[in-house]
């Protein structure tokens, strides 16, 4: 089933036409890549399906993006309920200056009409739980965030998000500050967490899209060249061009 | 053959001791004040009213009276200026009327404090009729310090890390939570560092307090916000200038009081930041 799809997607840093004209249809329970070299517009696109862009002043959209059927582009889609559904995990991890603890439920705070402290820690528990965290971090939840390791932040920030009982993860480059042990660790996790969620990575590492996702689409100078099943795409591109970035001819 | 070691060693020199010189007044107000001062520190001279025409017994209402001063200038500049500070570095957009404000803000840290004194006559004491009173004084000093703690706060608000915020939108909080559950927590420090430097100069202020509260000589605590106060530098003014034959010891003492006024006011400000900064658990 089709959790996200764009139609005739277009976008503008002021002049700068970053996405040209997307069609793309993103599945439940998968985990979609997108590839391309720096600048094509992967980033810009991830960051269209919960809305980050607004942040920057005189982007302009236009086309459809449809998620549950729903055009988010609308001005008067809620971004609160946009966000907590579709939720970011960012390049650098970025827990908050606070205890482990209560990184995971500050969503739950913000969201929850009331809060009680069992469910609070049933949160934490279940989250930790989710990004197996839970047997290494139990005993030092009011520790603050900011000393675990890289990988543990990492996965603190994933733990976070979960928290807040997002549809979707978007993964902007969720391993680059990671070495190769922690990025195949956390490369599992993904695996294990799409039986719940959609999940859409953006990577500048092929080799992360082939090992991990189940489609992948091929981004160039803002436009979508190629989208389809990791395999066939990685085997047997269709367009010349999606051929020489995977090859290693460009990029 | 030129020795660009040599030139530096004397460049490093020179630096280093035209940035000692800067010590040396510190250095001396404080070992004067002390000296001169301390012998006149005793209990009556803290806890006492004044007697004889100030020449002797205490100056117990003139601490009084700054301290209610200083209370009222911060709690009245302290949220203003925080909710100005917050708009101006969270909401406001660049455009002429933000620079406006920015400029208004940057011009109101460059009026002489005199001028306060004067305005604070005609609005205060006179046209909302409060007359010379705490509540008077308090406002005038409140505006004077008003730009320090906007652009510190804003300073300090601006220093946090766009990515808190950007996790913090991301995670579904609107902007309002995002400032008031991340921003403004780990600001808090920088925003107290303001309103330190707000403190001491309230309390040190001797213009702006001049027409609006300072009584010359009243032997008793004030009753309310709209009773007149002594006050600390204006009374270090008055026997100073105004009464012949005070002892120097009660000048001094009236100087040594004032110092560490502001200096443990400093201090307070000093630890709750302190506090802060363990808490942020960076």
């Amino acid at each position: 089933m089709a959790k996200i799809v764009t139609k005739n997607l277009n976008l503008w840093y002021g002049g700068f036409h970053a996405l040209k004209g997307i069609n793309s249809s993103f599945e439940a329970n998968r985990i979609t890549a997108i590839i391309g070299p720096s600048g094509c517009g992967k980033s810009t696109l991830l960051r269209v399906f919960n809305r980050m862009n607004d942040l920057i002043e005189g982007v302009r959209t236009d086309g459809e993006v449809l998620i549950d059927n729903m055009n988010i582009l609308n001005s008067y889609a809620d971004l609160v309920t946009l966000r907590k559904k579709v939720g970011m995990v960012f390049q650098r991890p970025n827990p908050f200056p606070l205890s482990i603890y209560e990184n995971i439920v500050f969503g739950e705070k913000i969201h929850a009409e009331s809060i009680t402290r069992d469910k609070l820690d049933e949160i934490v528990e279940v989250s930790l739980k989710d990004v197996l965290l839970w047997d290494e971090l139990k005993d030092k939840l009011n520790e603050p965030a900011l000393r675990l390791s890289l990988e543990q932040k990492q996965r603190l920030c994933i733990a976070r998000l979960i928290a807040v009982k997002p549809d979707v993860l978007l993964m902007d480059e969720p391993c680059s500050t990671l070495d190769p042990q922690a990025t195949a660790r956390v490369e599992e996790l993904m695996r294990e967490l799409k039986n719940k969620y959609t999940i859409i990575i953006v990577t500048h590492n092929m080799q992360q899209a082939a090992r991990v996702s189940d489609d992948t689409g091929f981004m160039l100078l803002g436009e979508l060249i190629e989208f389809g099943k990791t395999q066939e795409l990685f085997t047997a591109p269709r367009d010349k061009r999606t051929e020489d970035y995977i090859t290693g001819r460009y990029g | 053959m030129k020795n660009p070691y040599r030139t530096q060693n004397i460049a490093f020199f020179f630096l280093f001791l035209v940035t000692l010189l800067i010590v040396i007044p510190v250095g001396l107000i404080v070992v004067v004040i002390i000296q001169k001062g301390l012998p006149a520190i005793n209990w009556q001279f803290l806890s006492d009213m004044p007697r004889q025409g100030m020449r002797a017994g205490g100056i117990f209402p003139a601490i009084v009276g700054t301290i209610y001063l200083v209370m009222g200038a911060i709690i009245f500049a302290l949220p203003i200026g925080l909710l100005a500070a917050i708009y101006l570095s969270e909401y406001s957009k660049d455009n002429l009327l933000t620079r406006l404000i920015k400029l208004a803000i940057v011009n109101l840290a460059g009026v002489p404090s005199v001028v306060y004194g004067l305005f604070g006559l005609a609005l205060f004491v006179v046209f909302f009729k409060f007359g010379a009173s705490i509540i008077s004084g308090s406002l005038t000093l409140g505006i004077m310090i008003l730009p320090v703690i906007i652009t510190t706060s804003r300073e300090a608000l601006e220093s946090v890390p766009y990515s808190f915020r950007e996790v913090s939108l991301s995670l579904g909080a609107s902007k309002w939570q995002t400032i008031r559950h991340i921003v403004l927590p780990n600001a808090i420090p920088g925003i107290l560092t303001g309103t330190i430097l707000g403190l001491g100069r309230a309390a040190g202020e001797t213009a702006p307090i001049l027409f609006t509260v300072a009584a010359f000589y009243l032997p008793r605590l004030p009753d309310s916000i709209f009773d007149q106060a002594m006050a600390l530098p204006y009374h270090l003014y008055v026997i100073s200038t105004q009464v012949p034959n005070v002892d120097e010891k009660i000048r001094y003492g009236t100087a040594f009081v004032l110092l560490v006024l502001v200096l443990f006011m400093n201090l307070v400000a000093i630890i709750i930041r302190y506090k802060f900064r363990k808490k942020k658990k960076w």
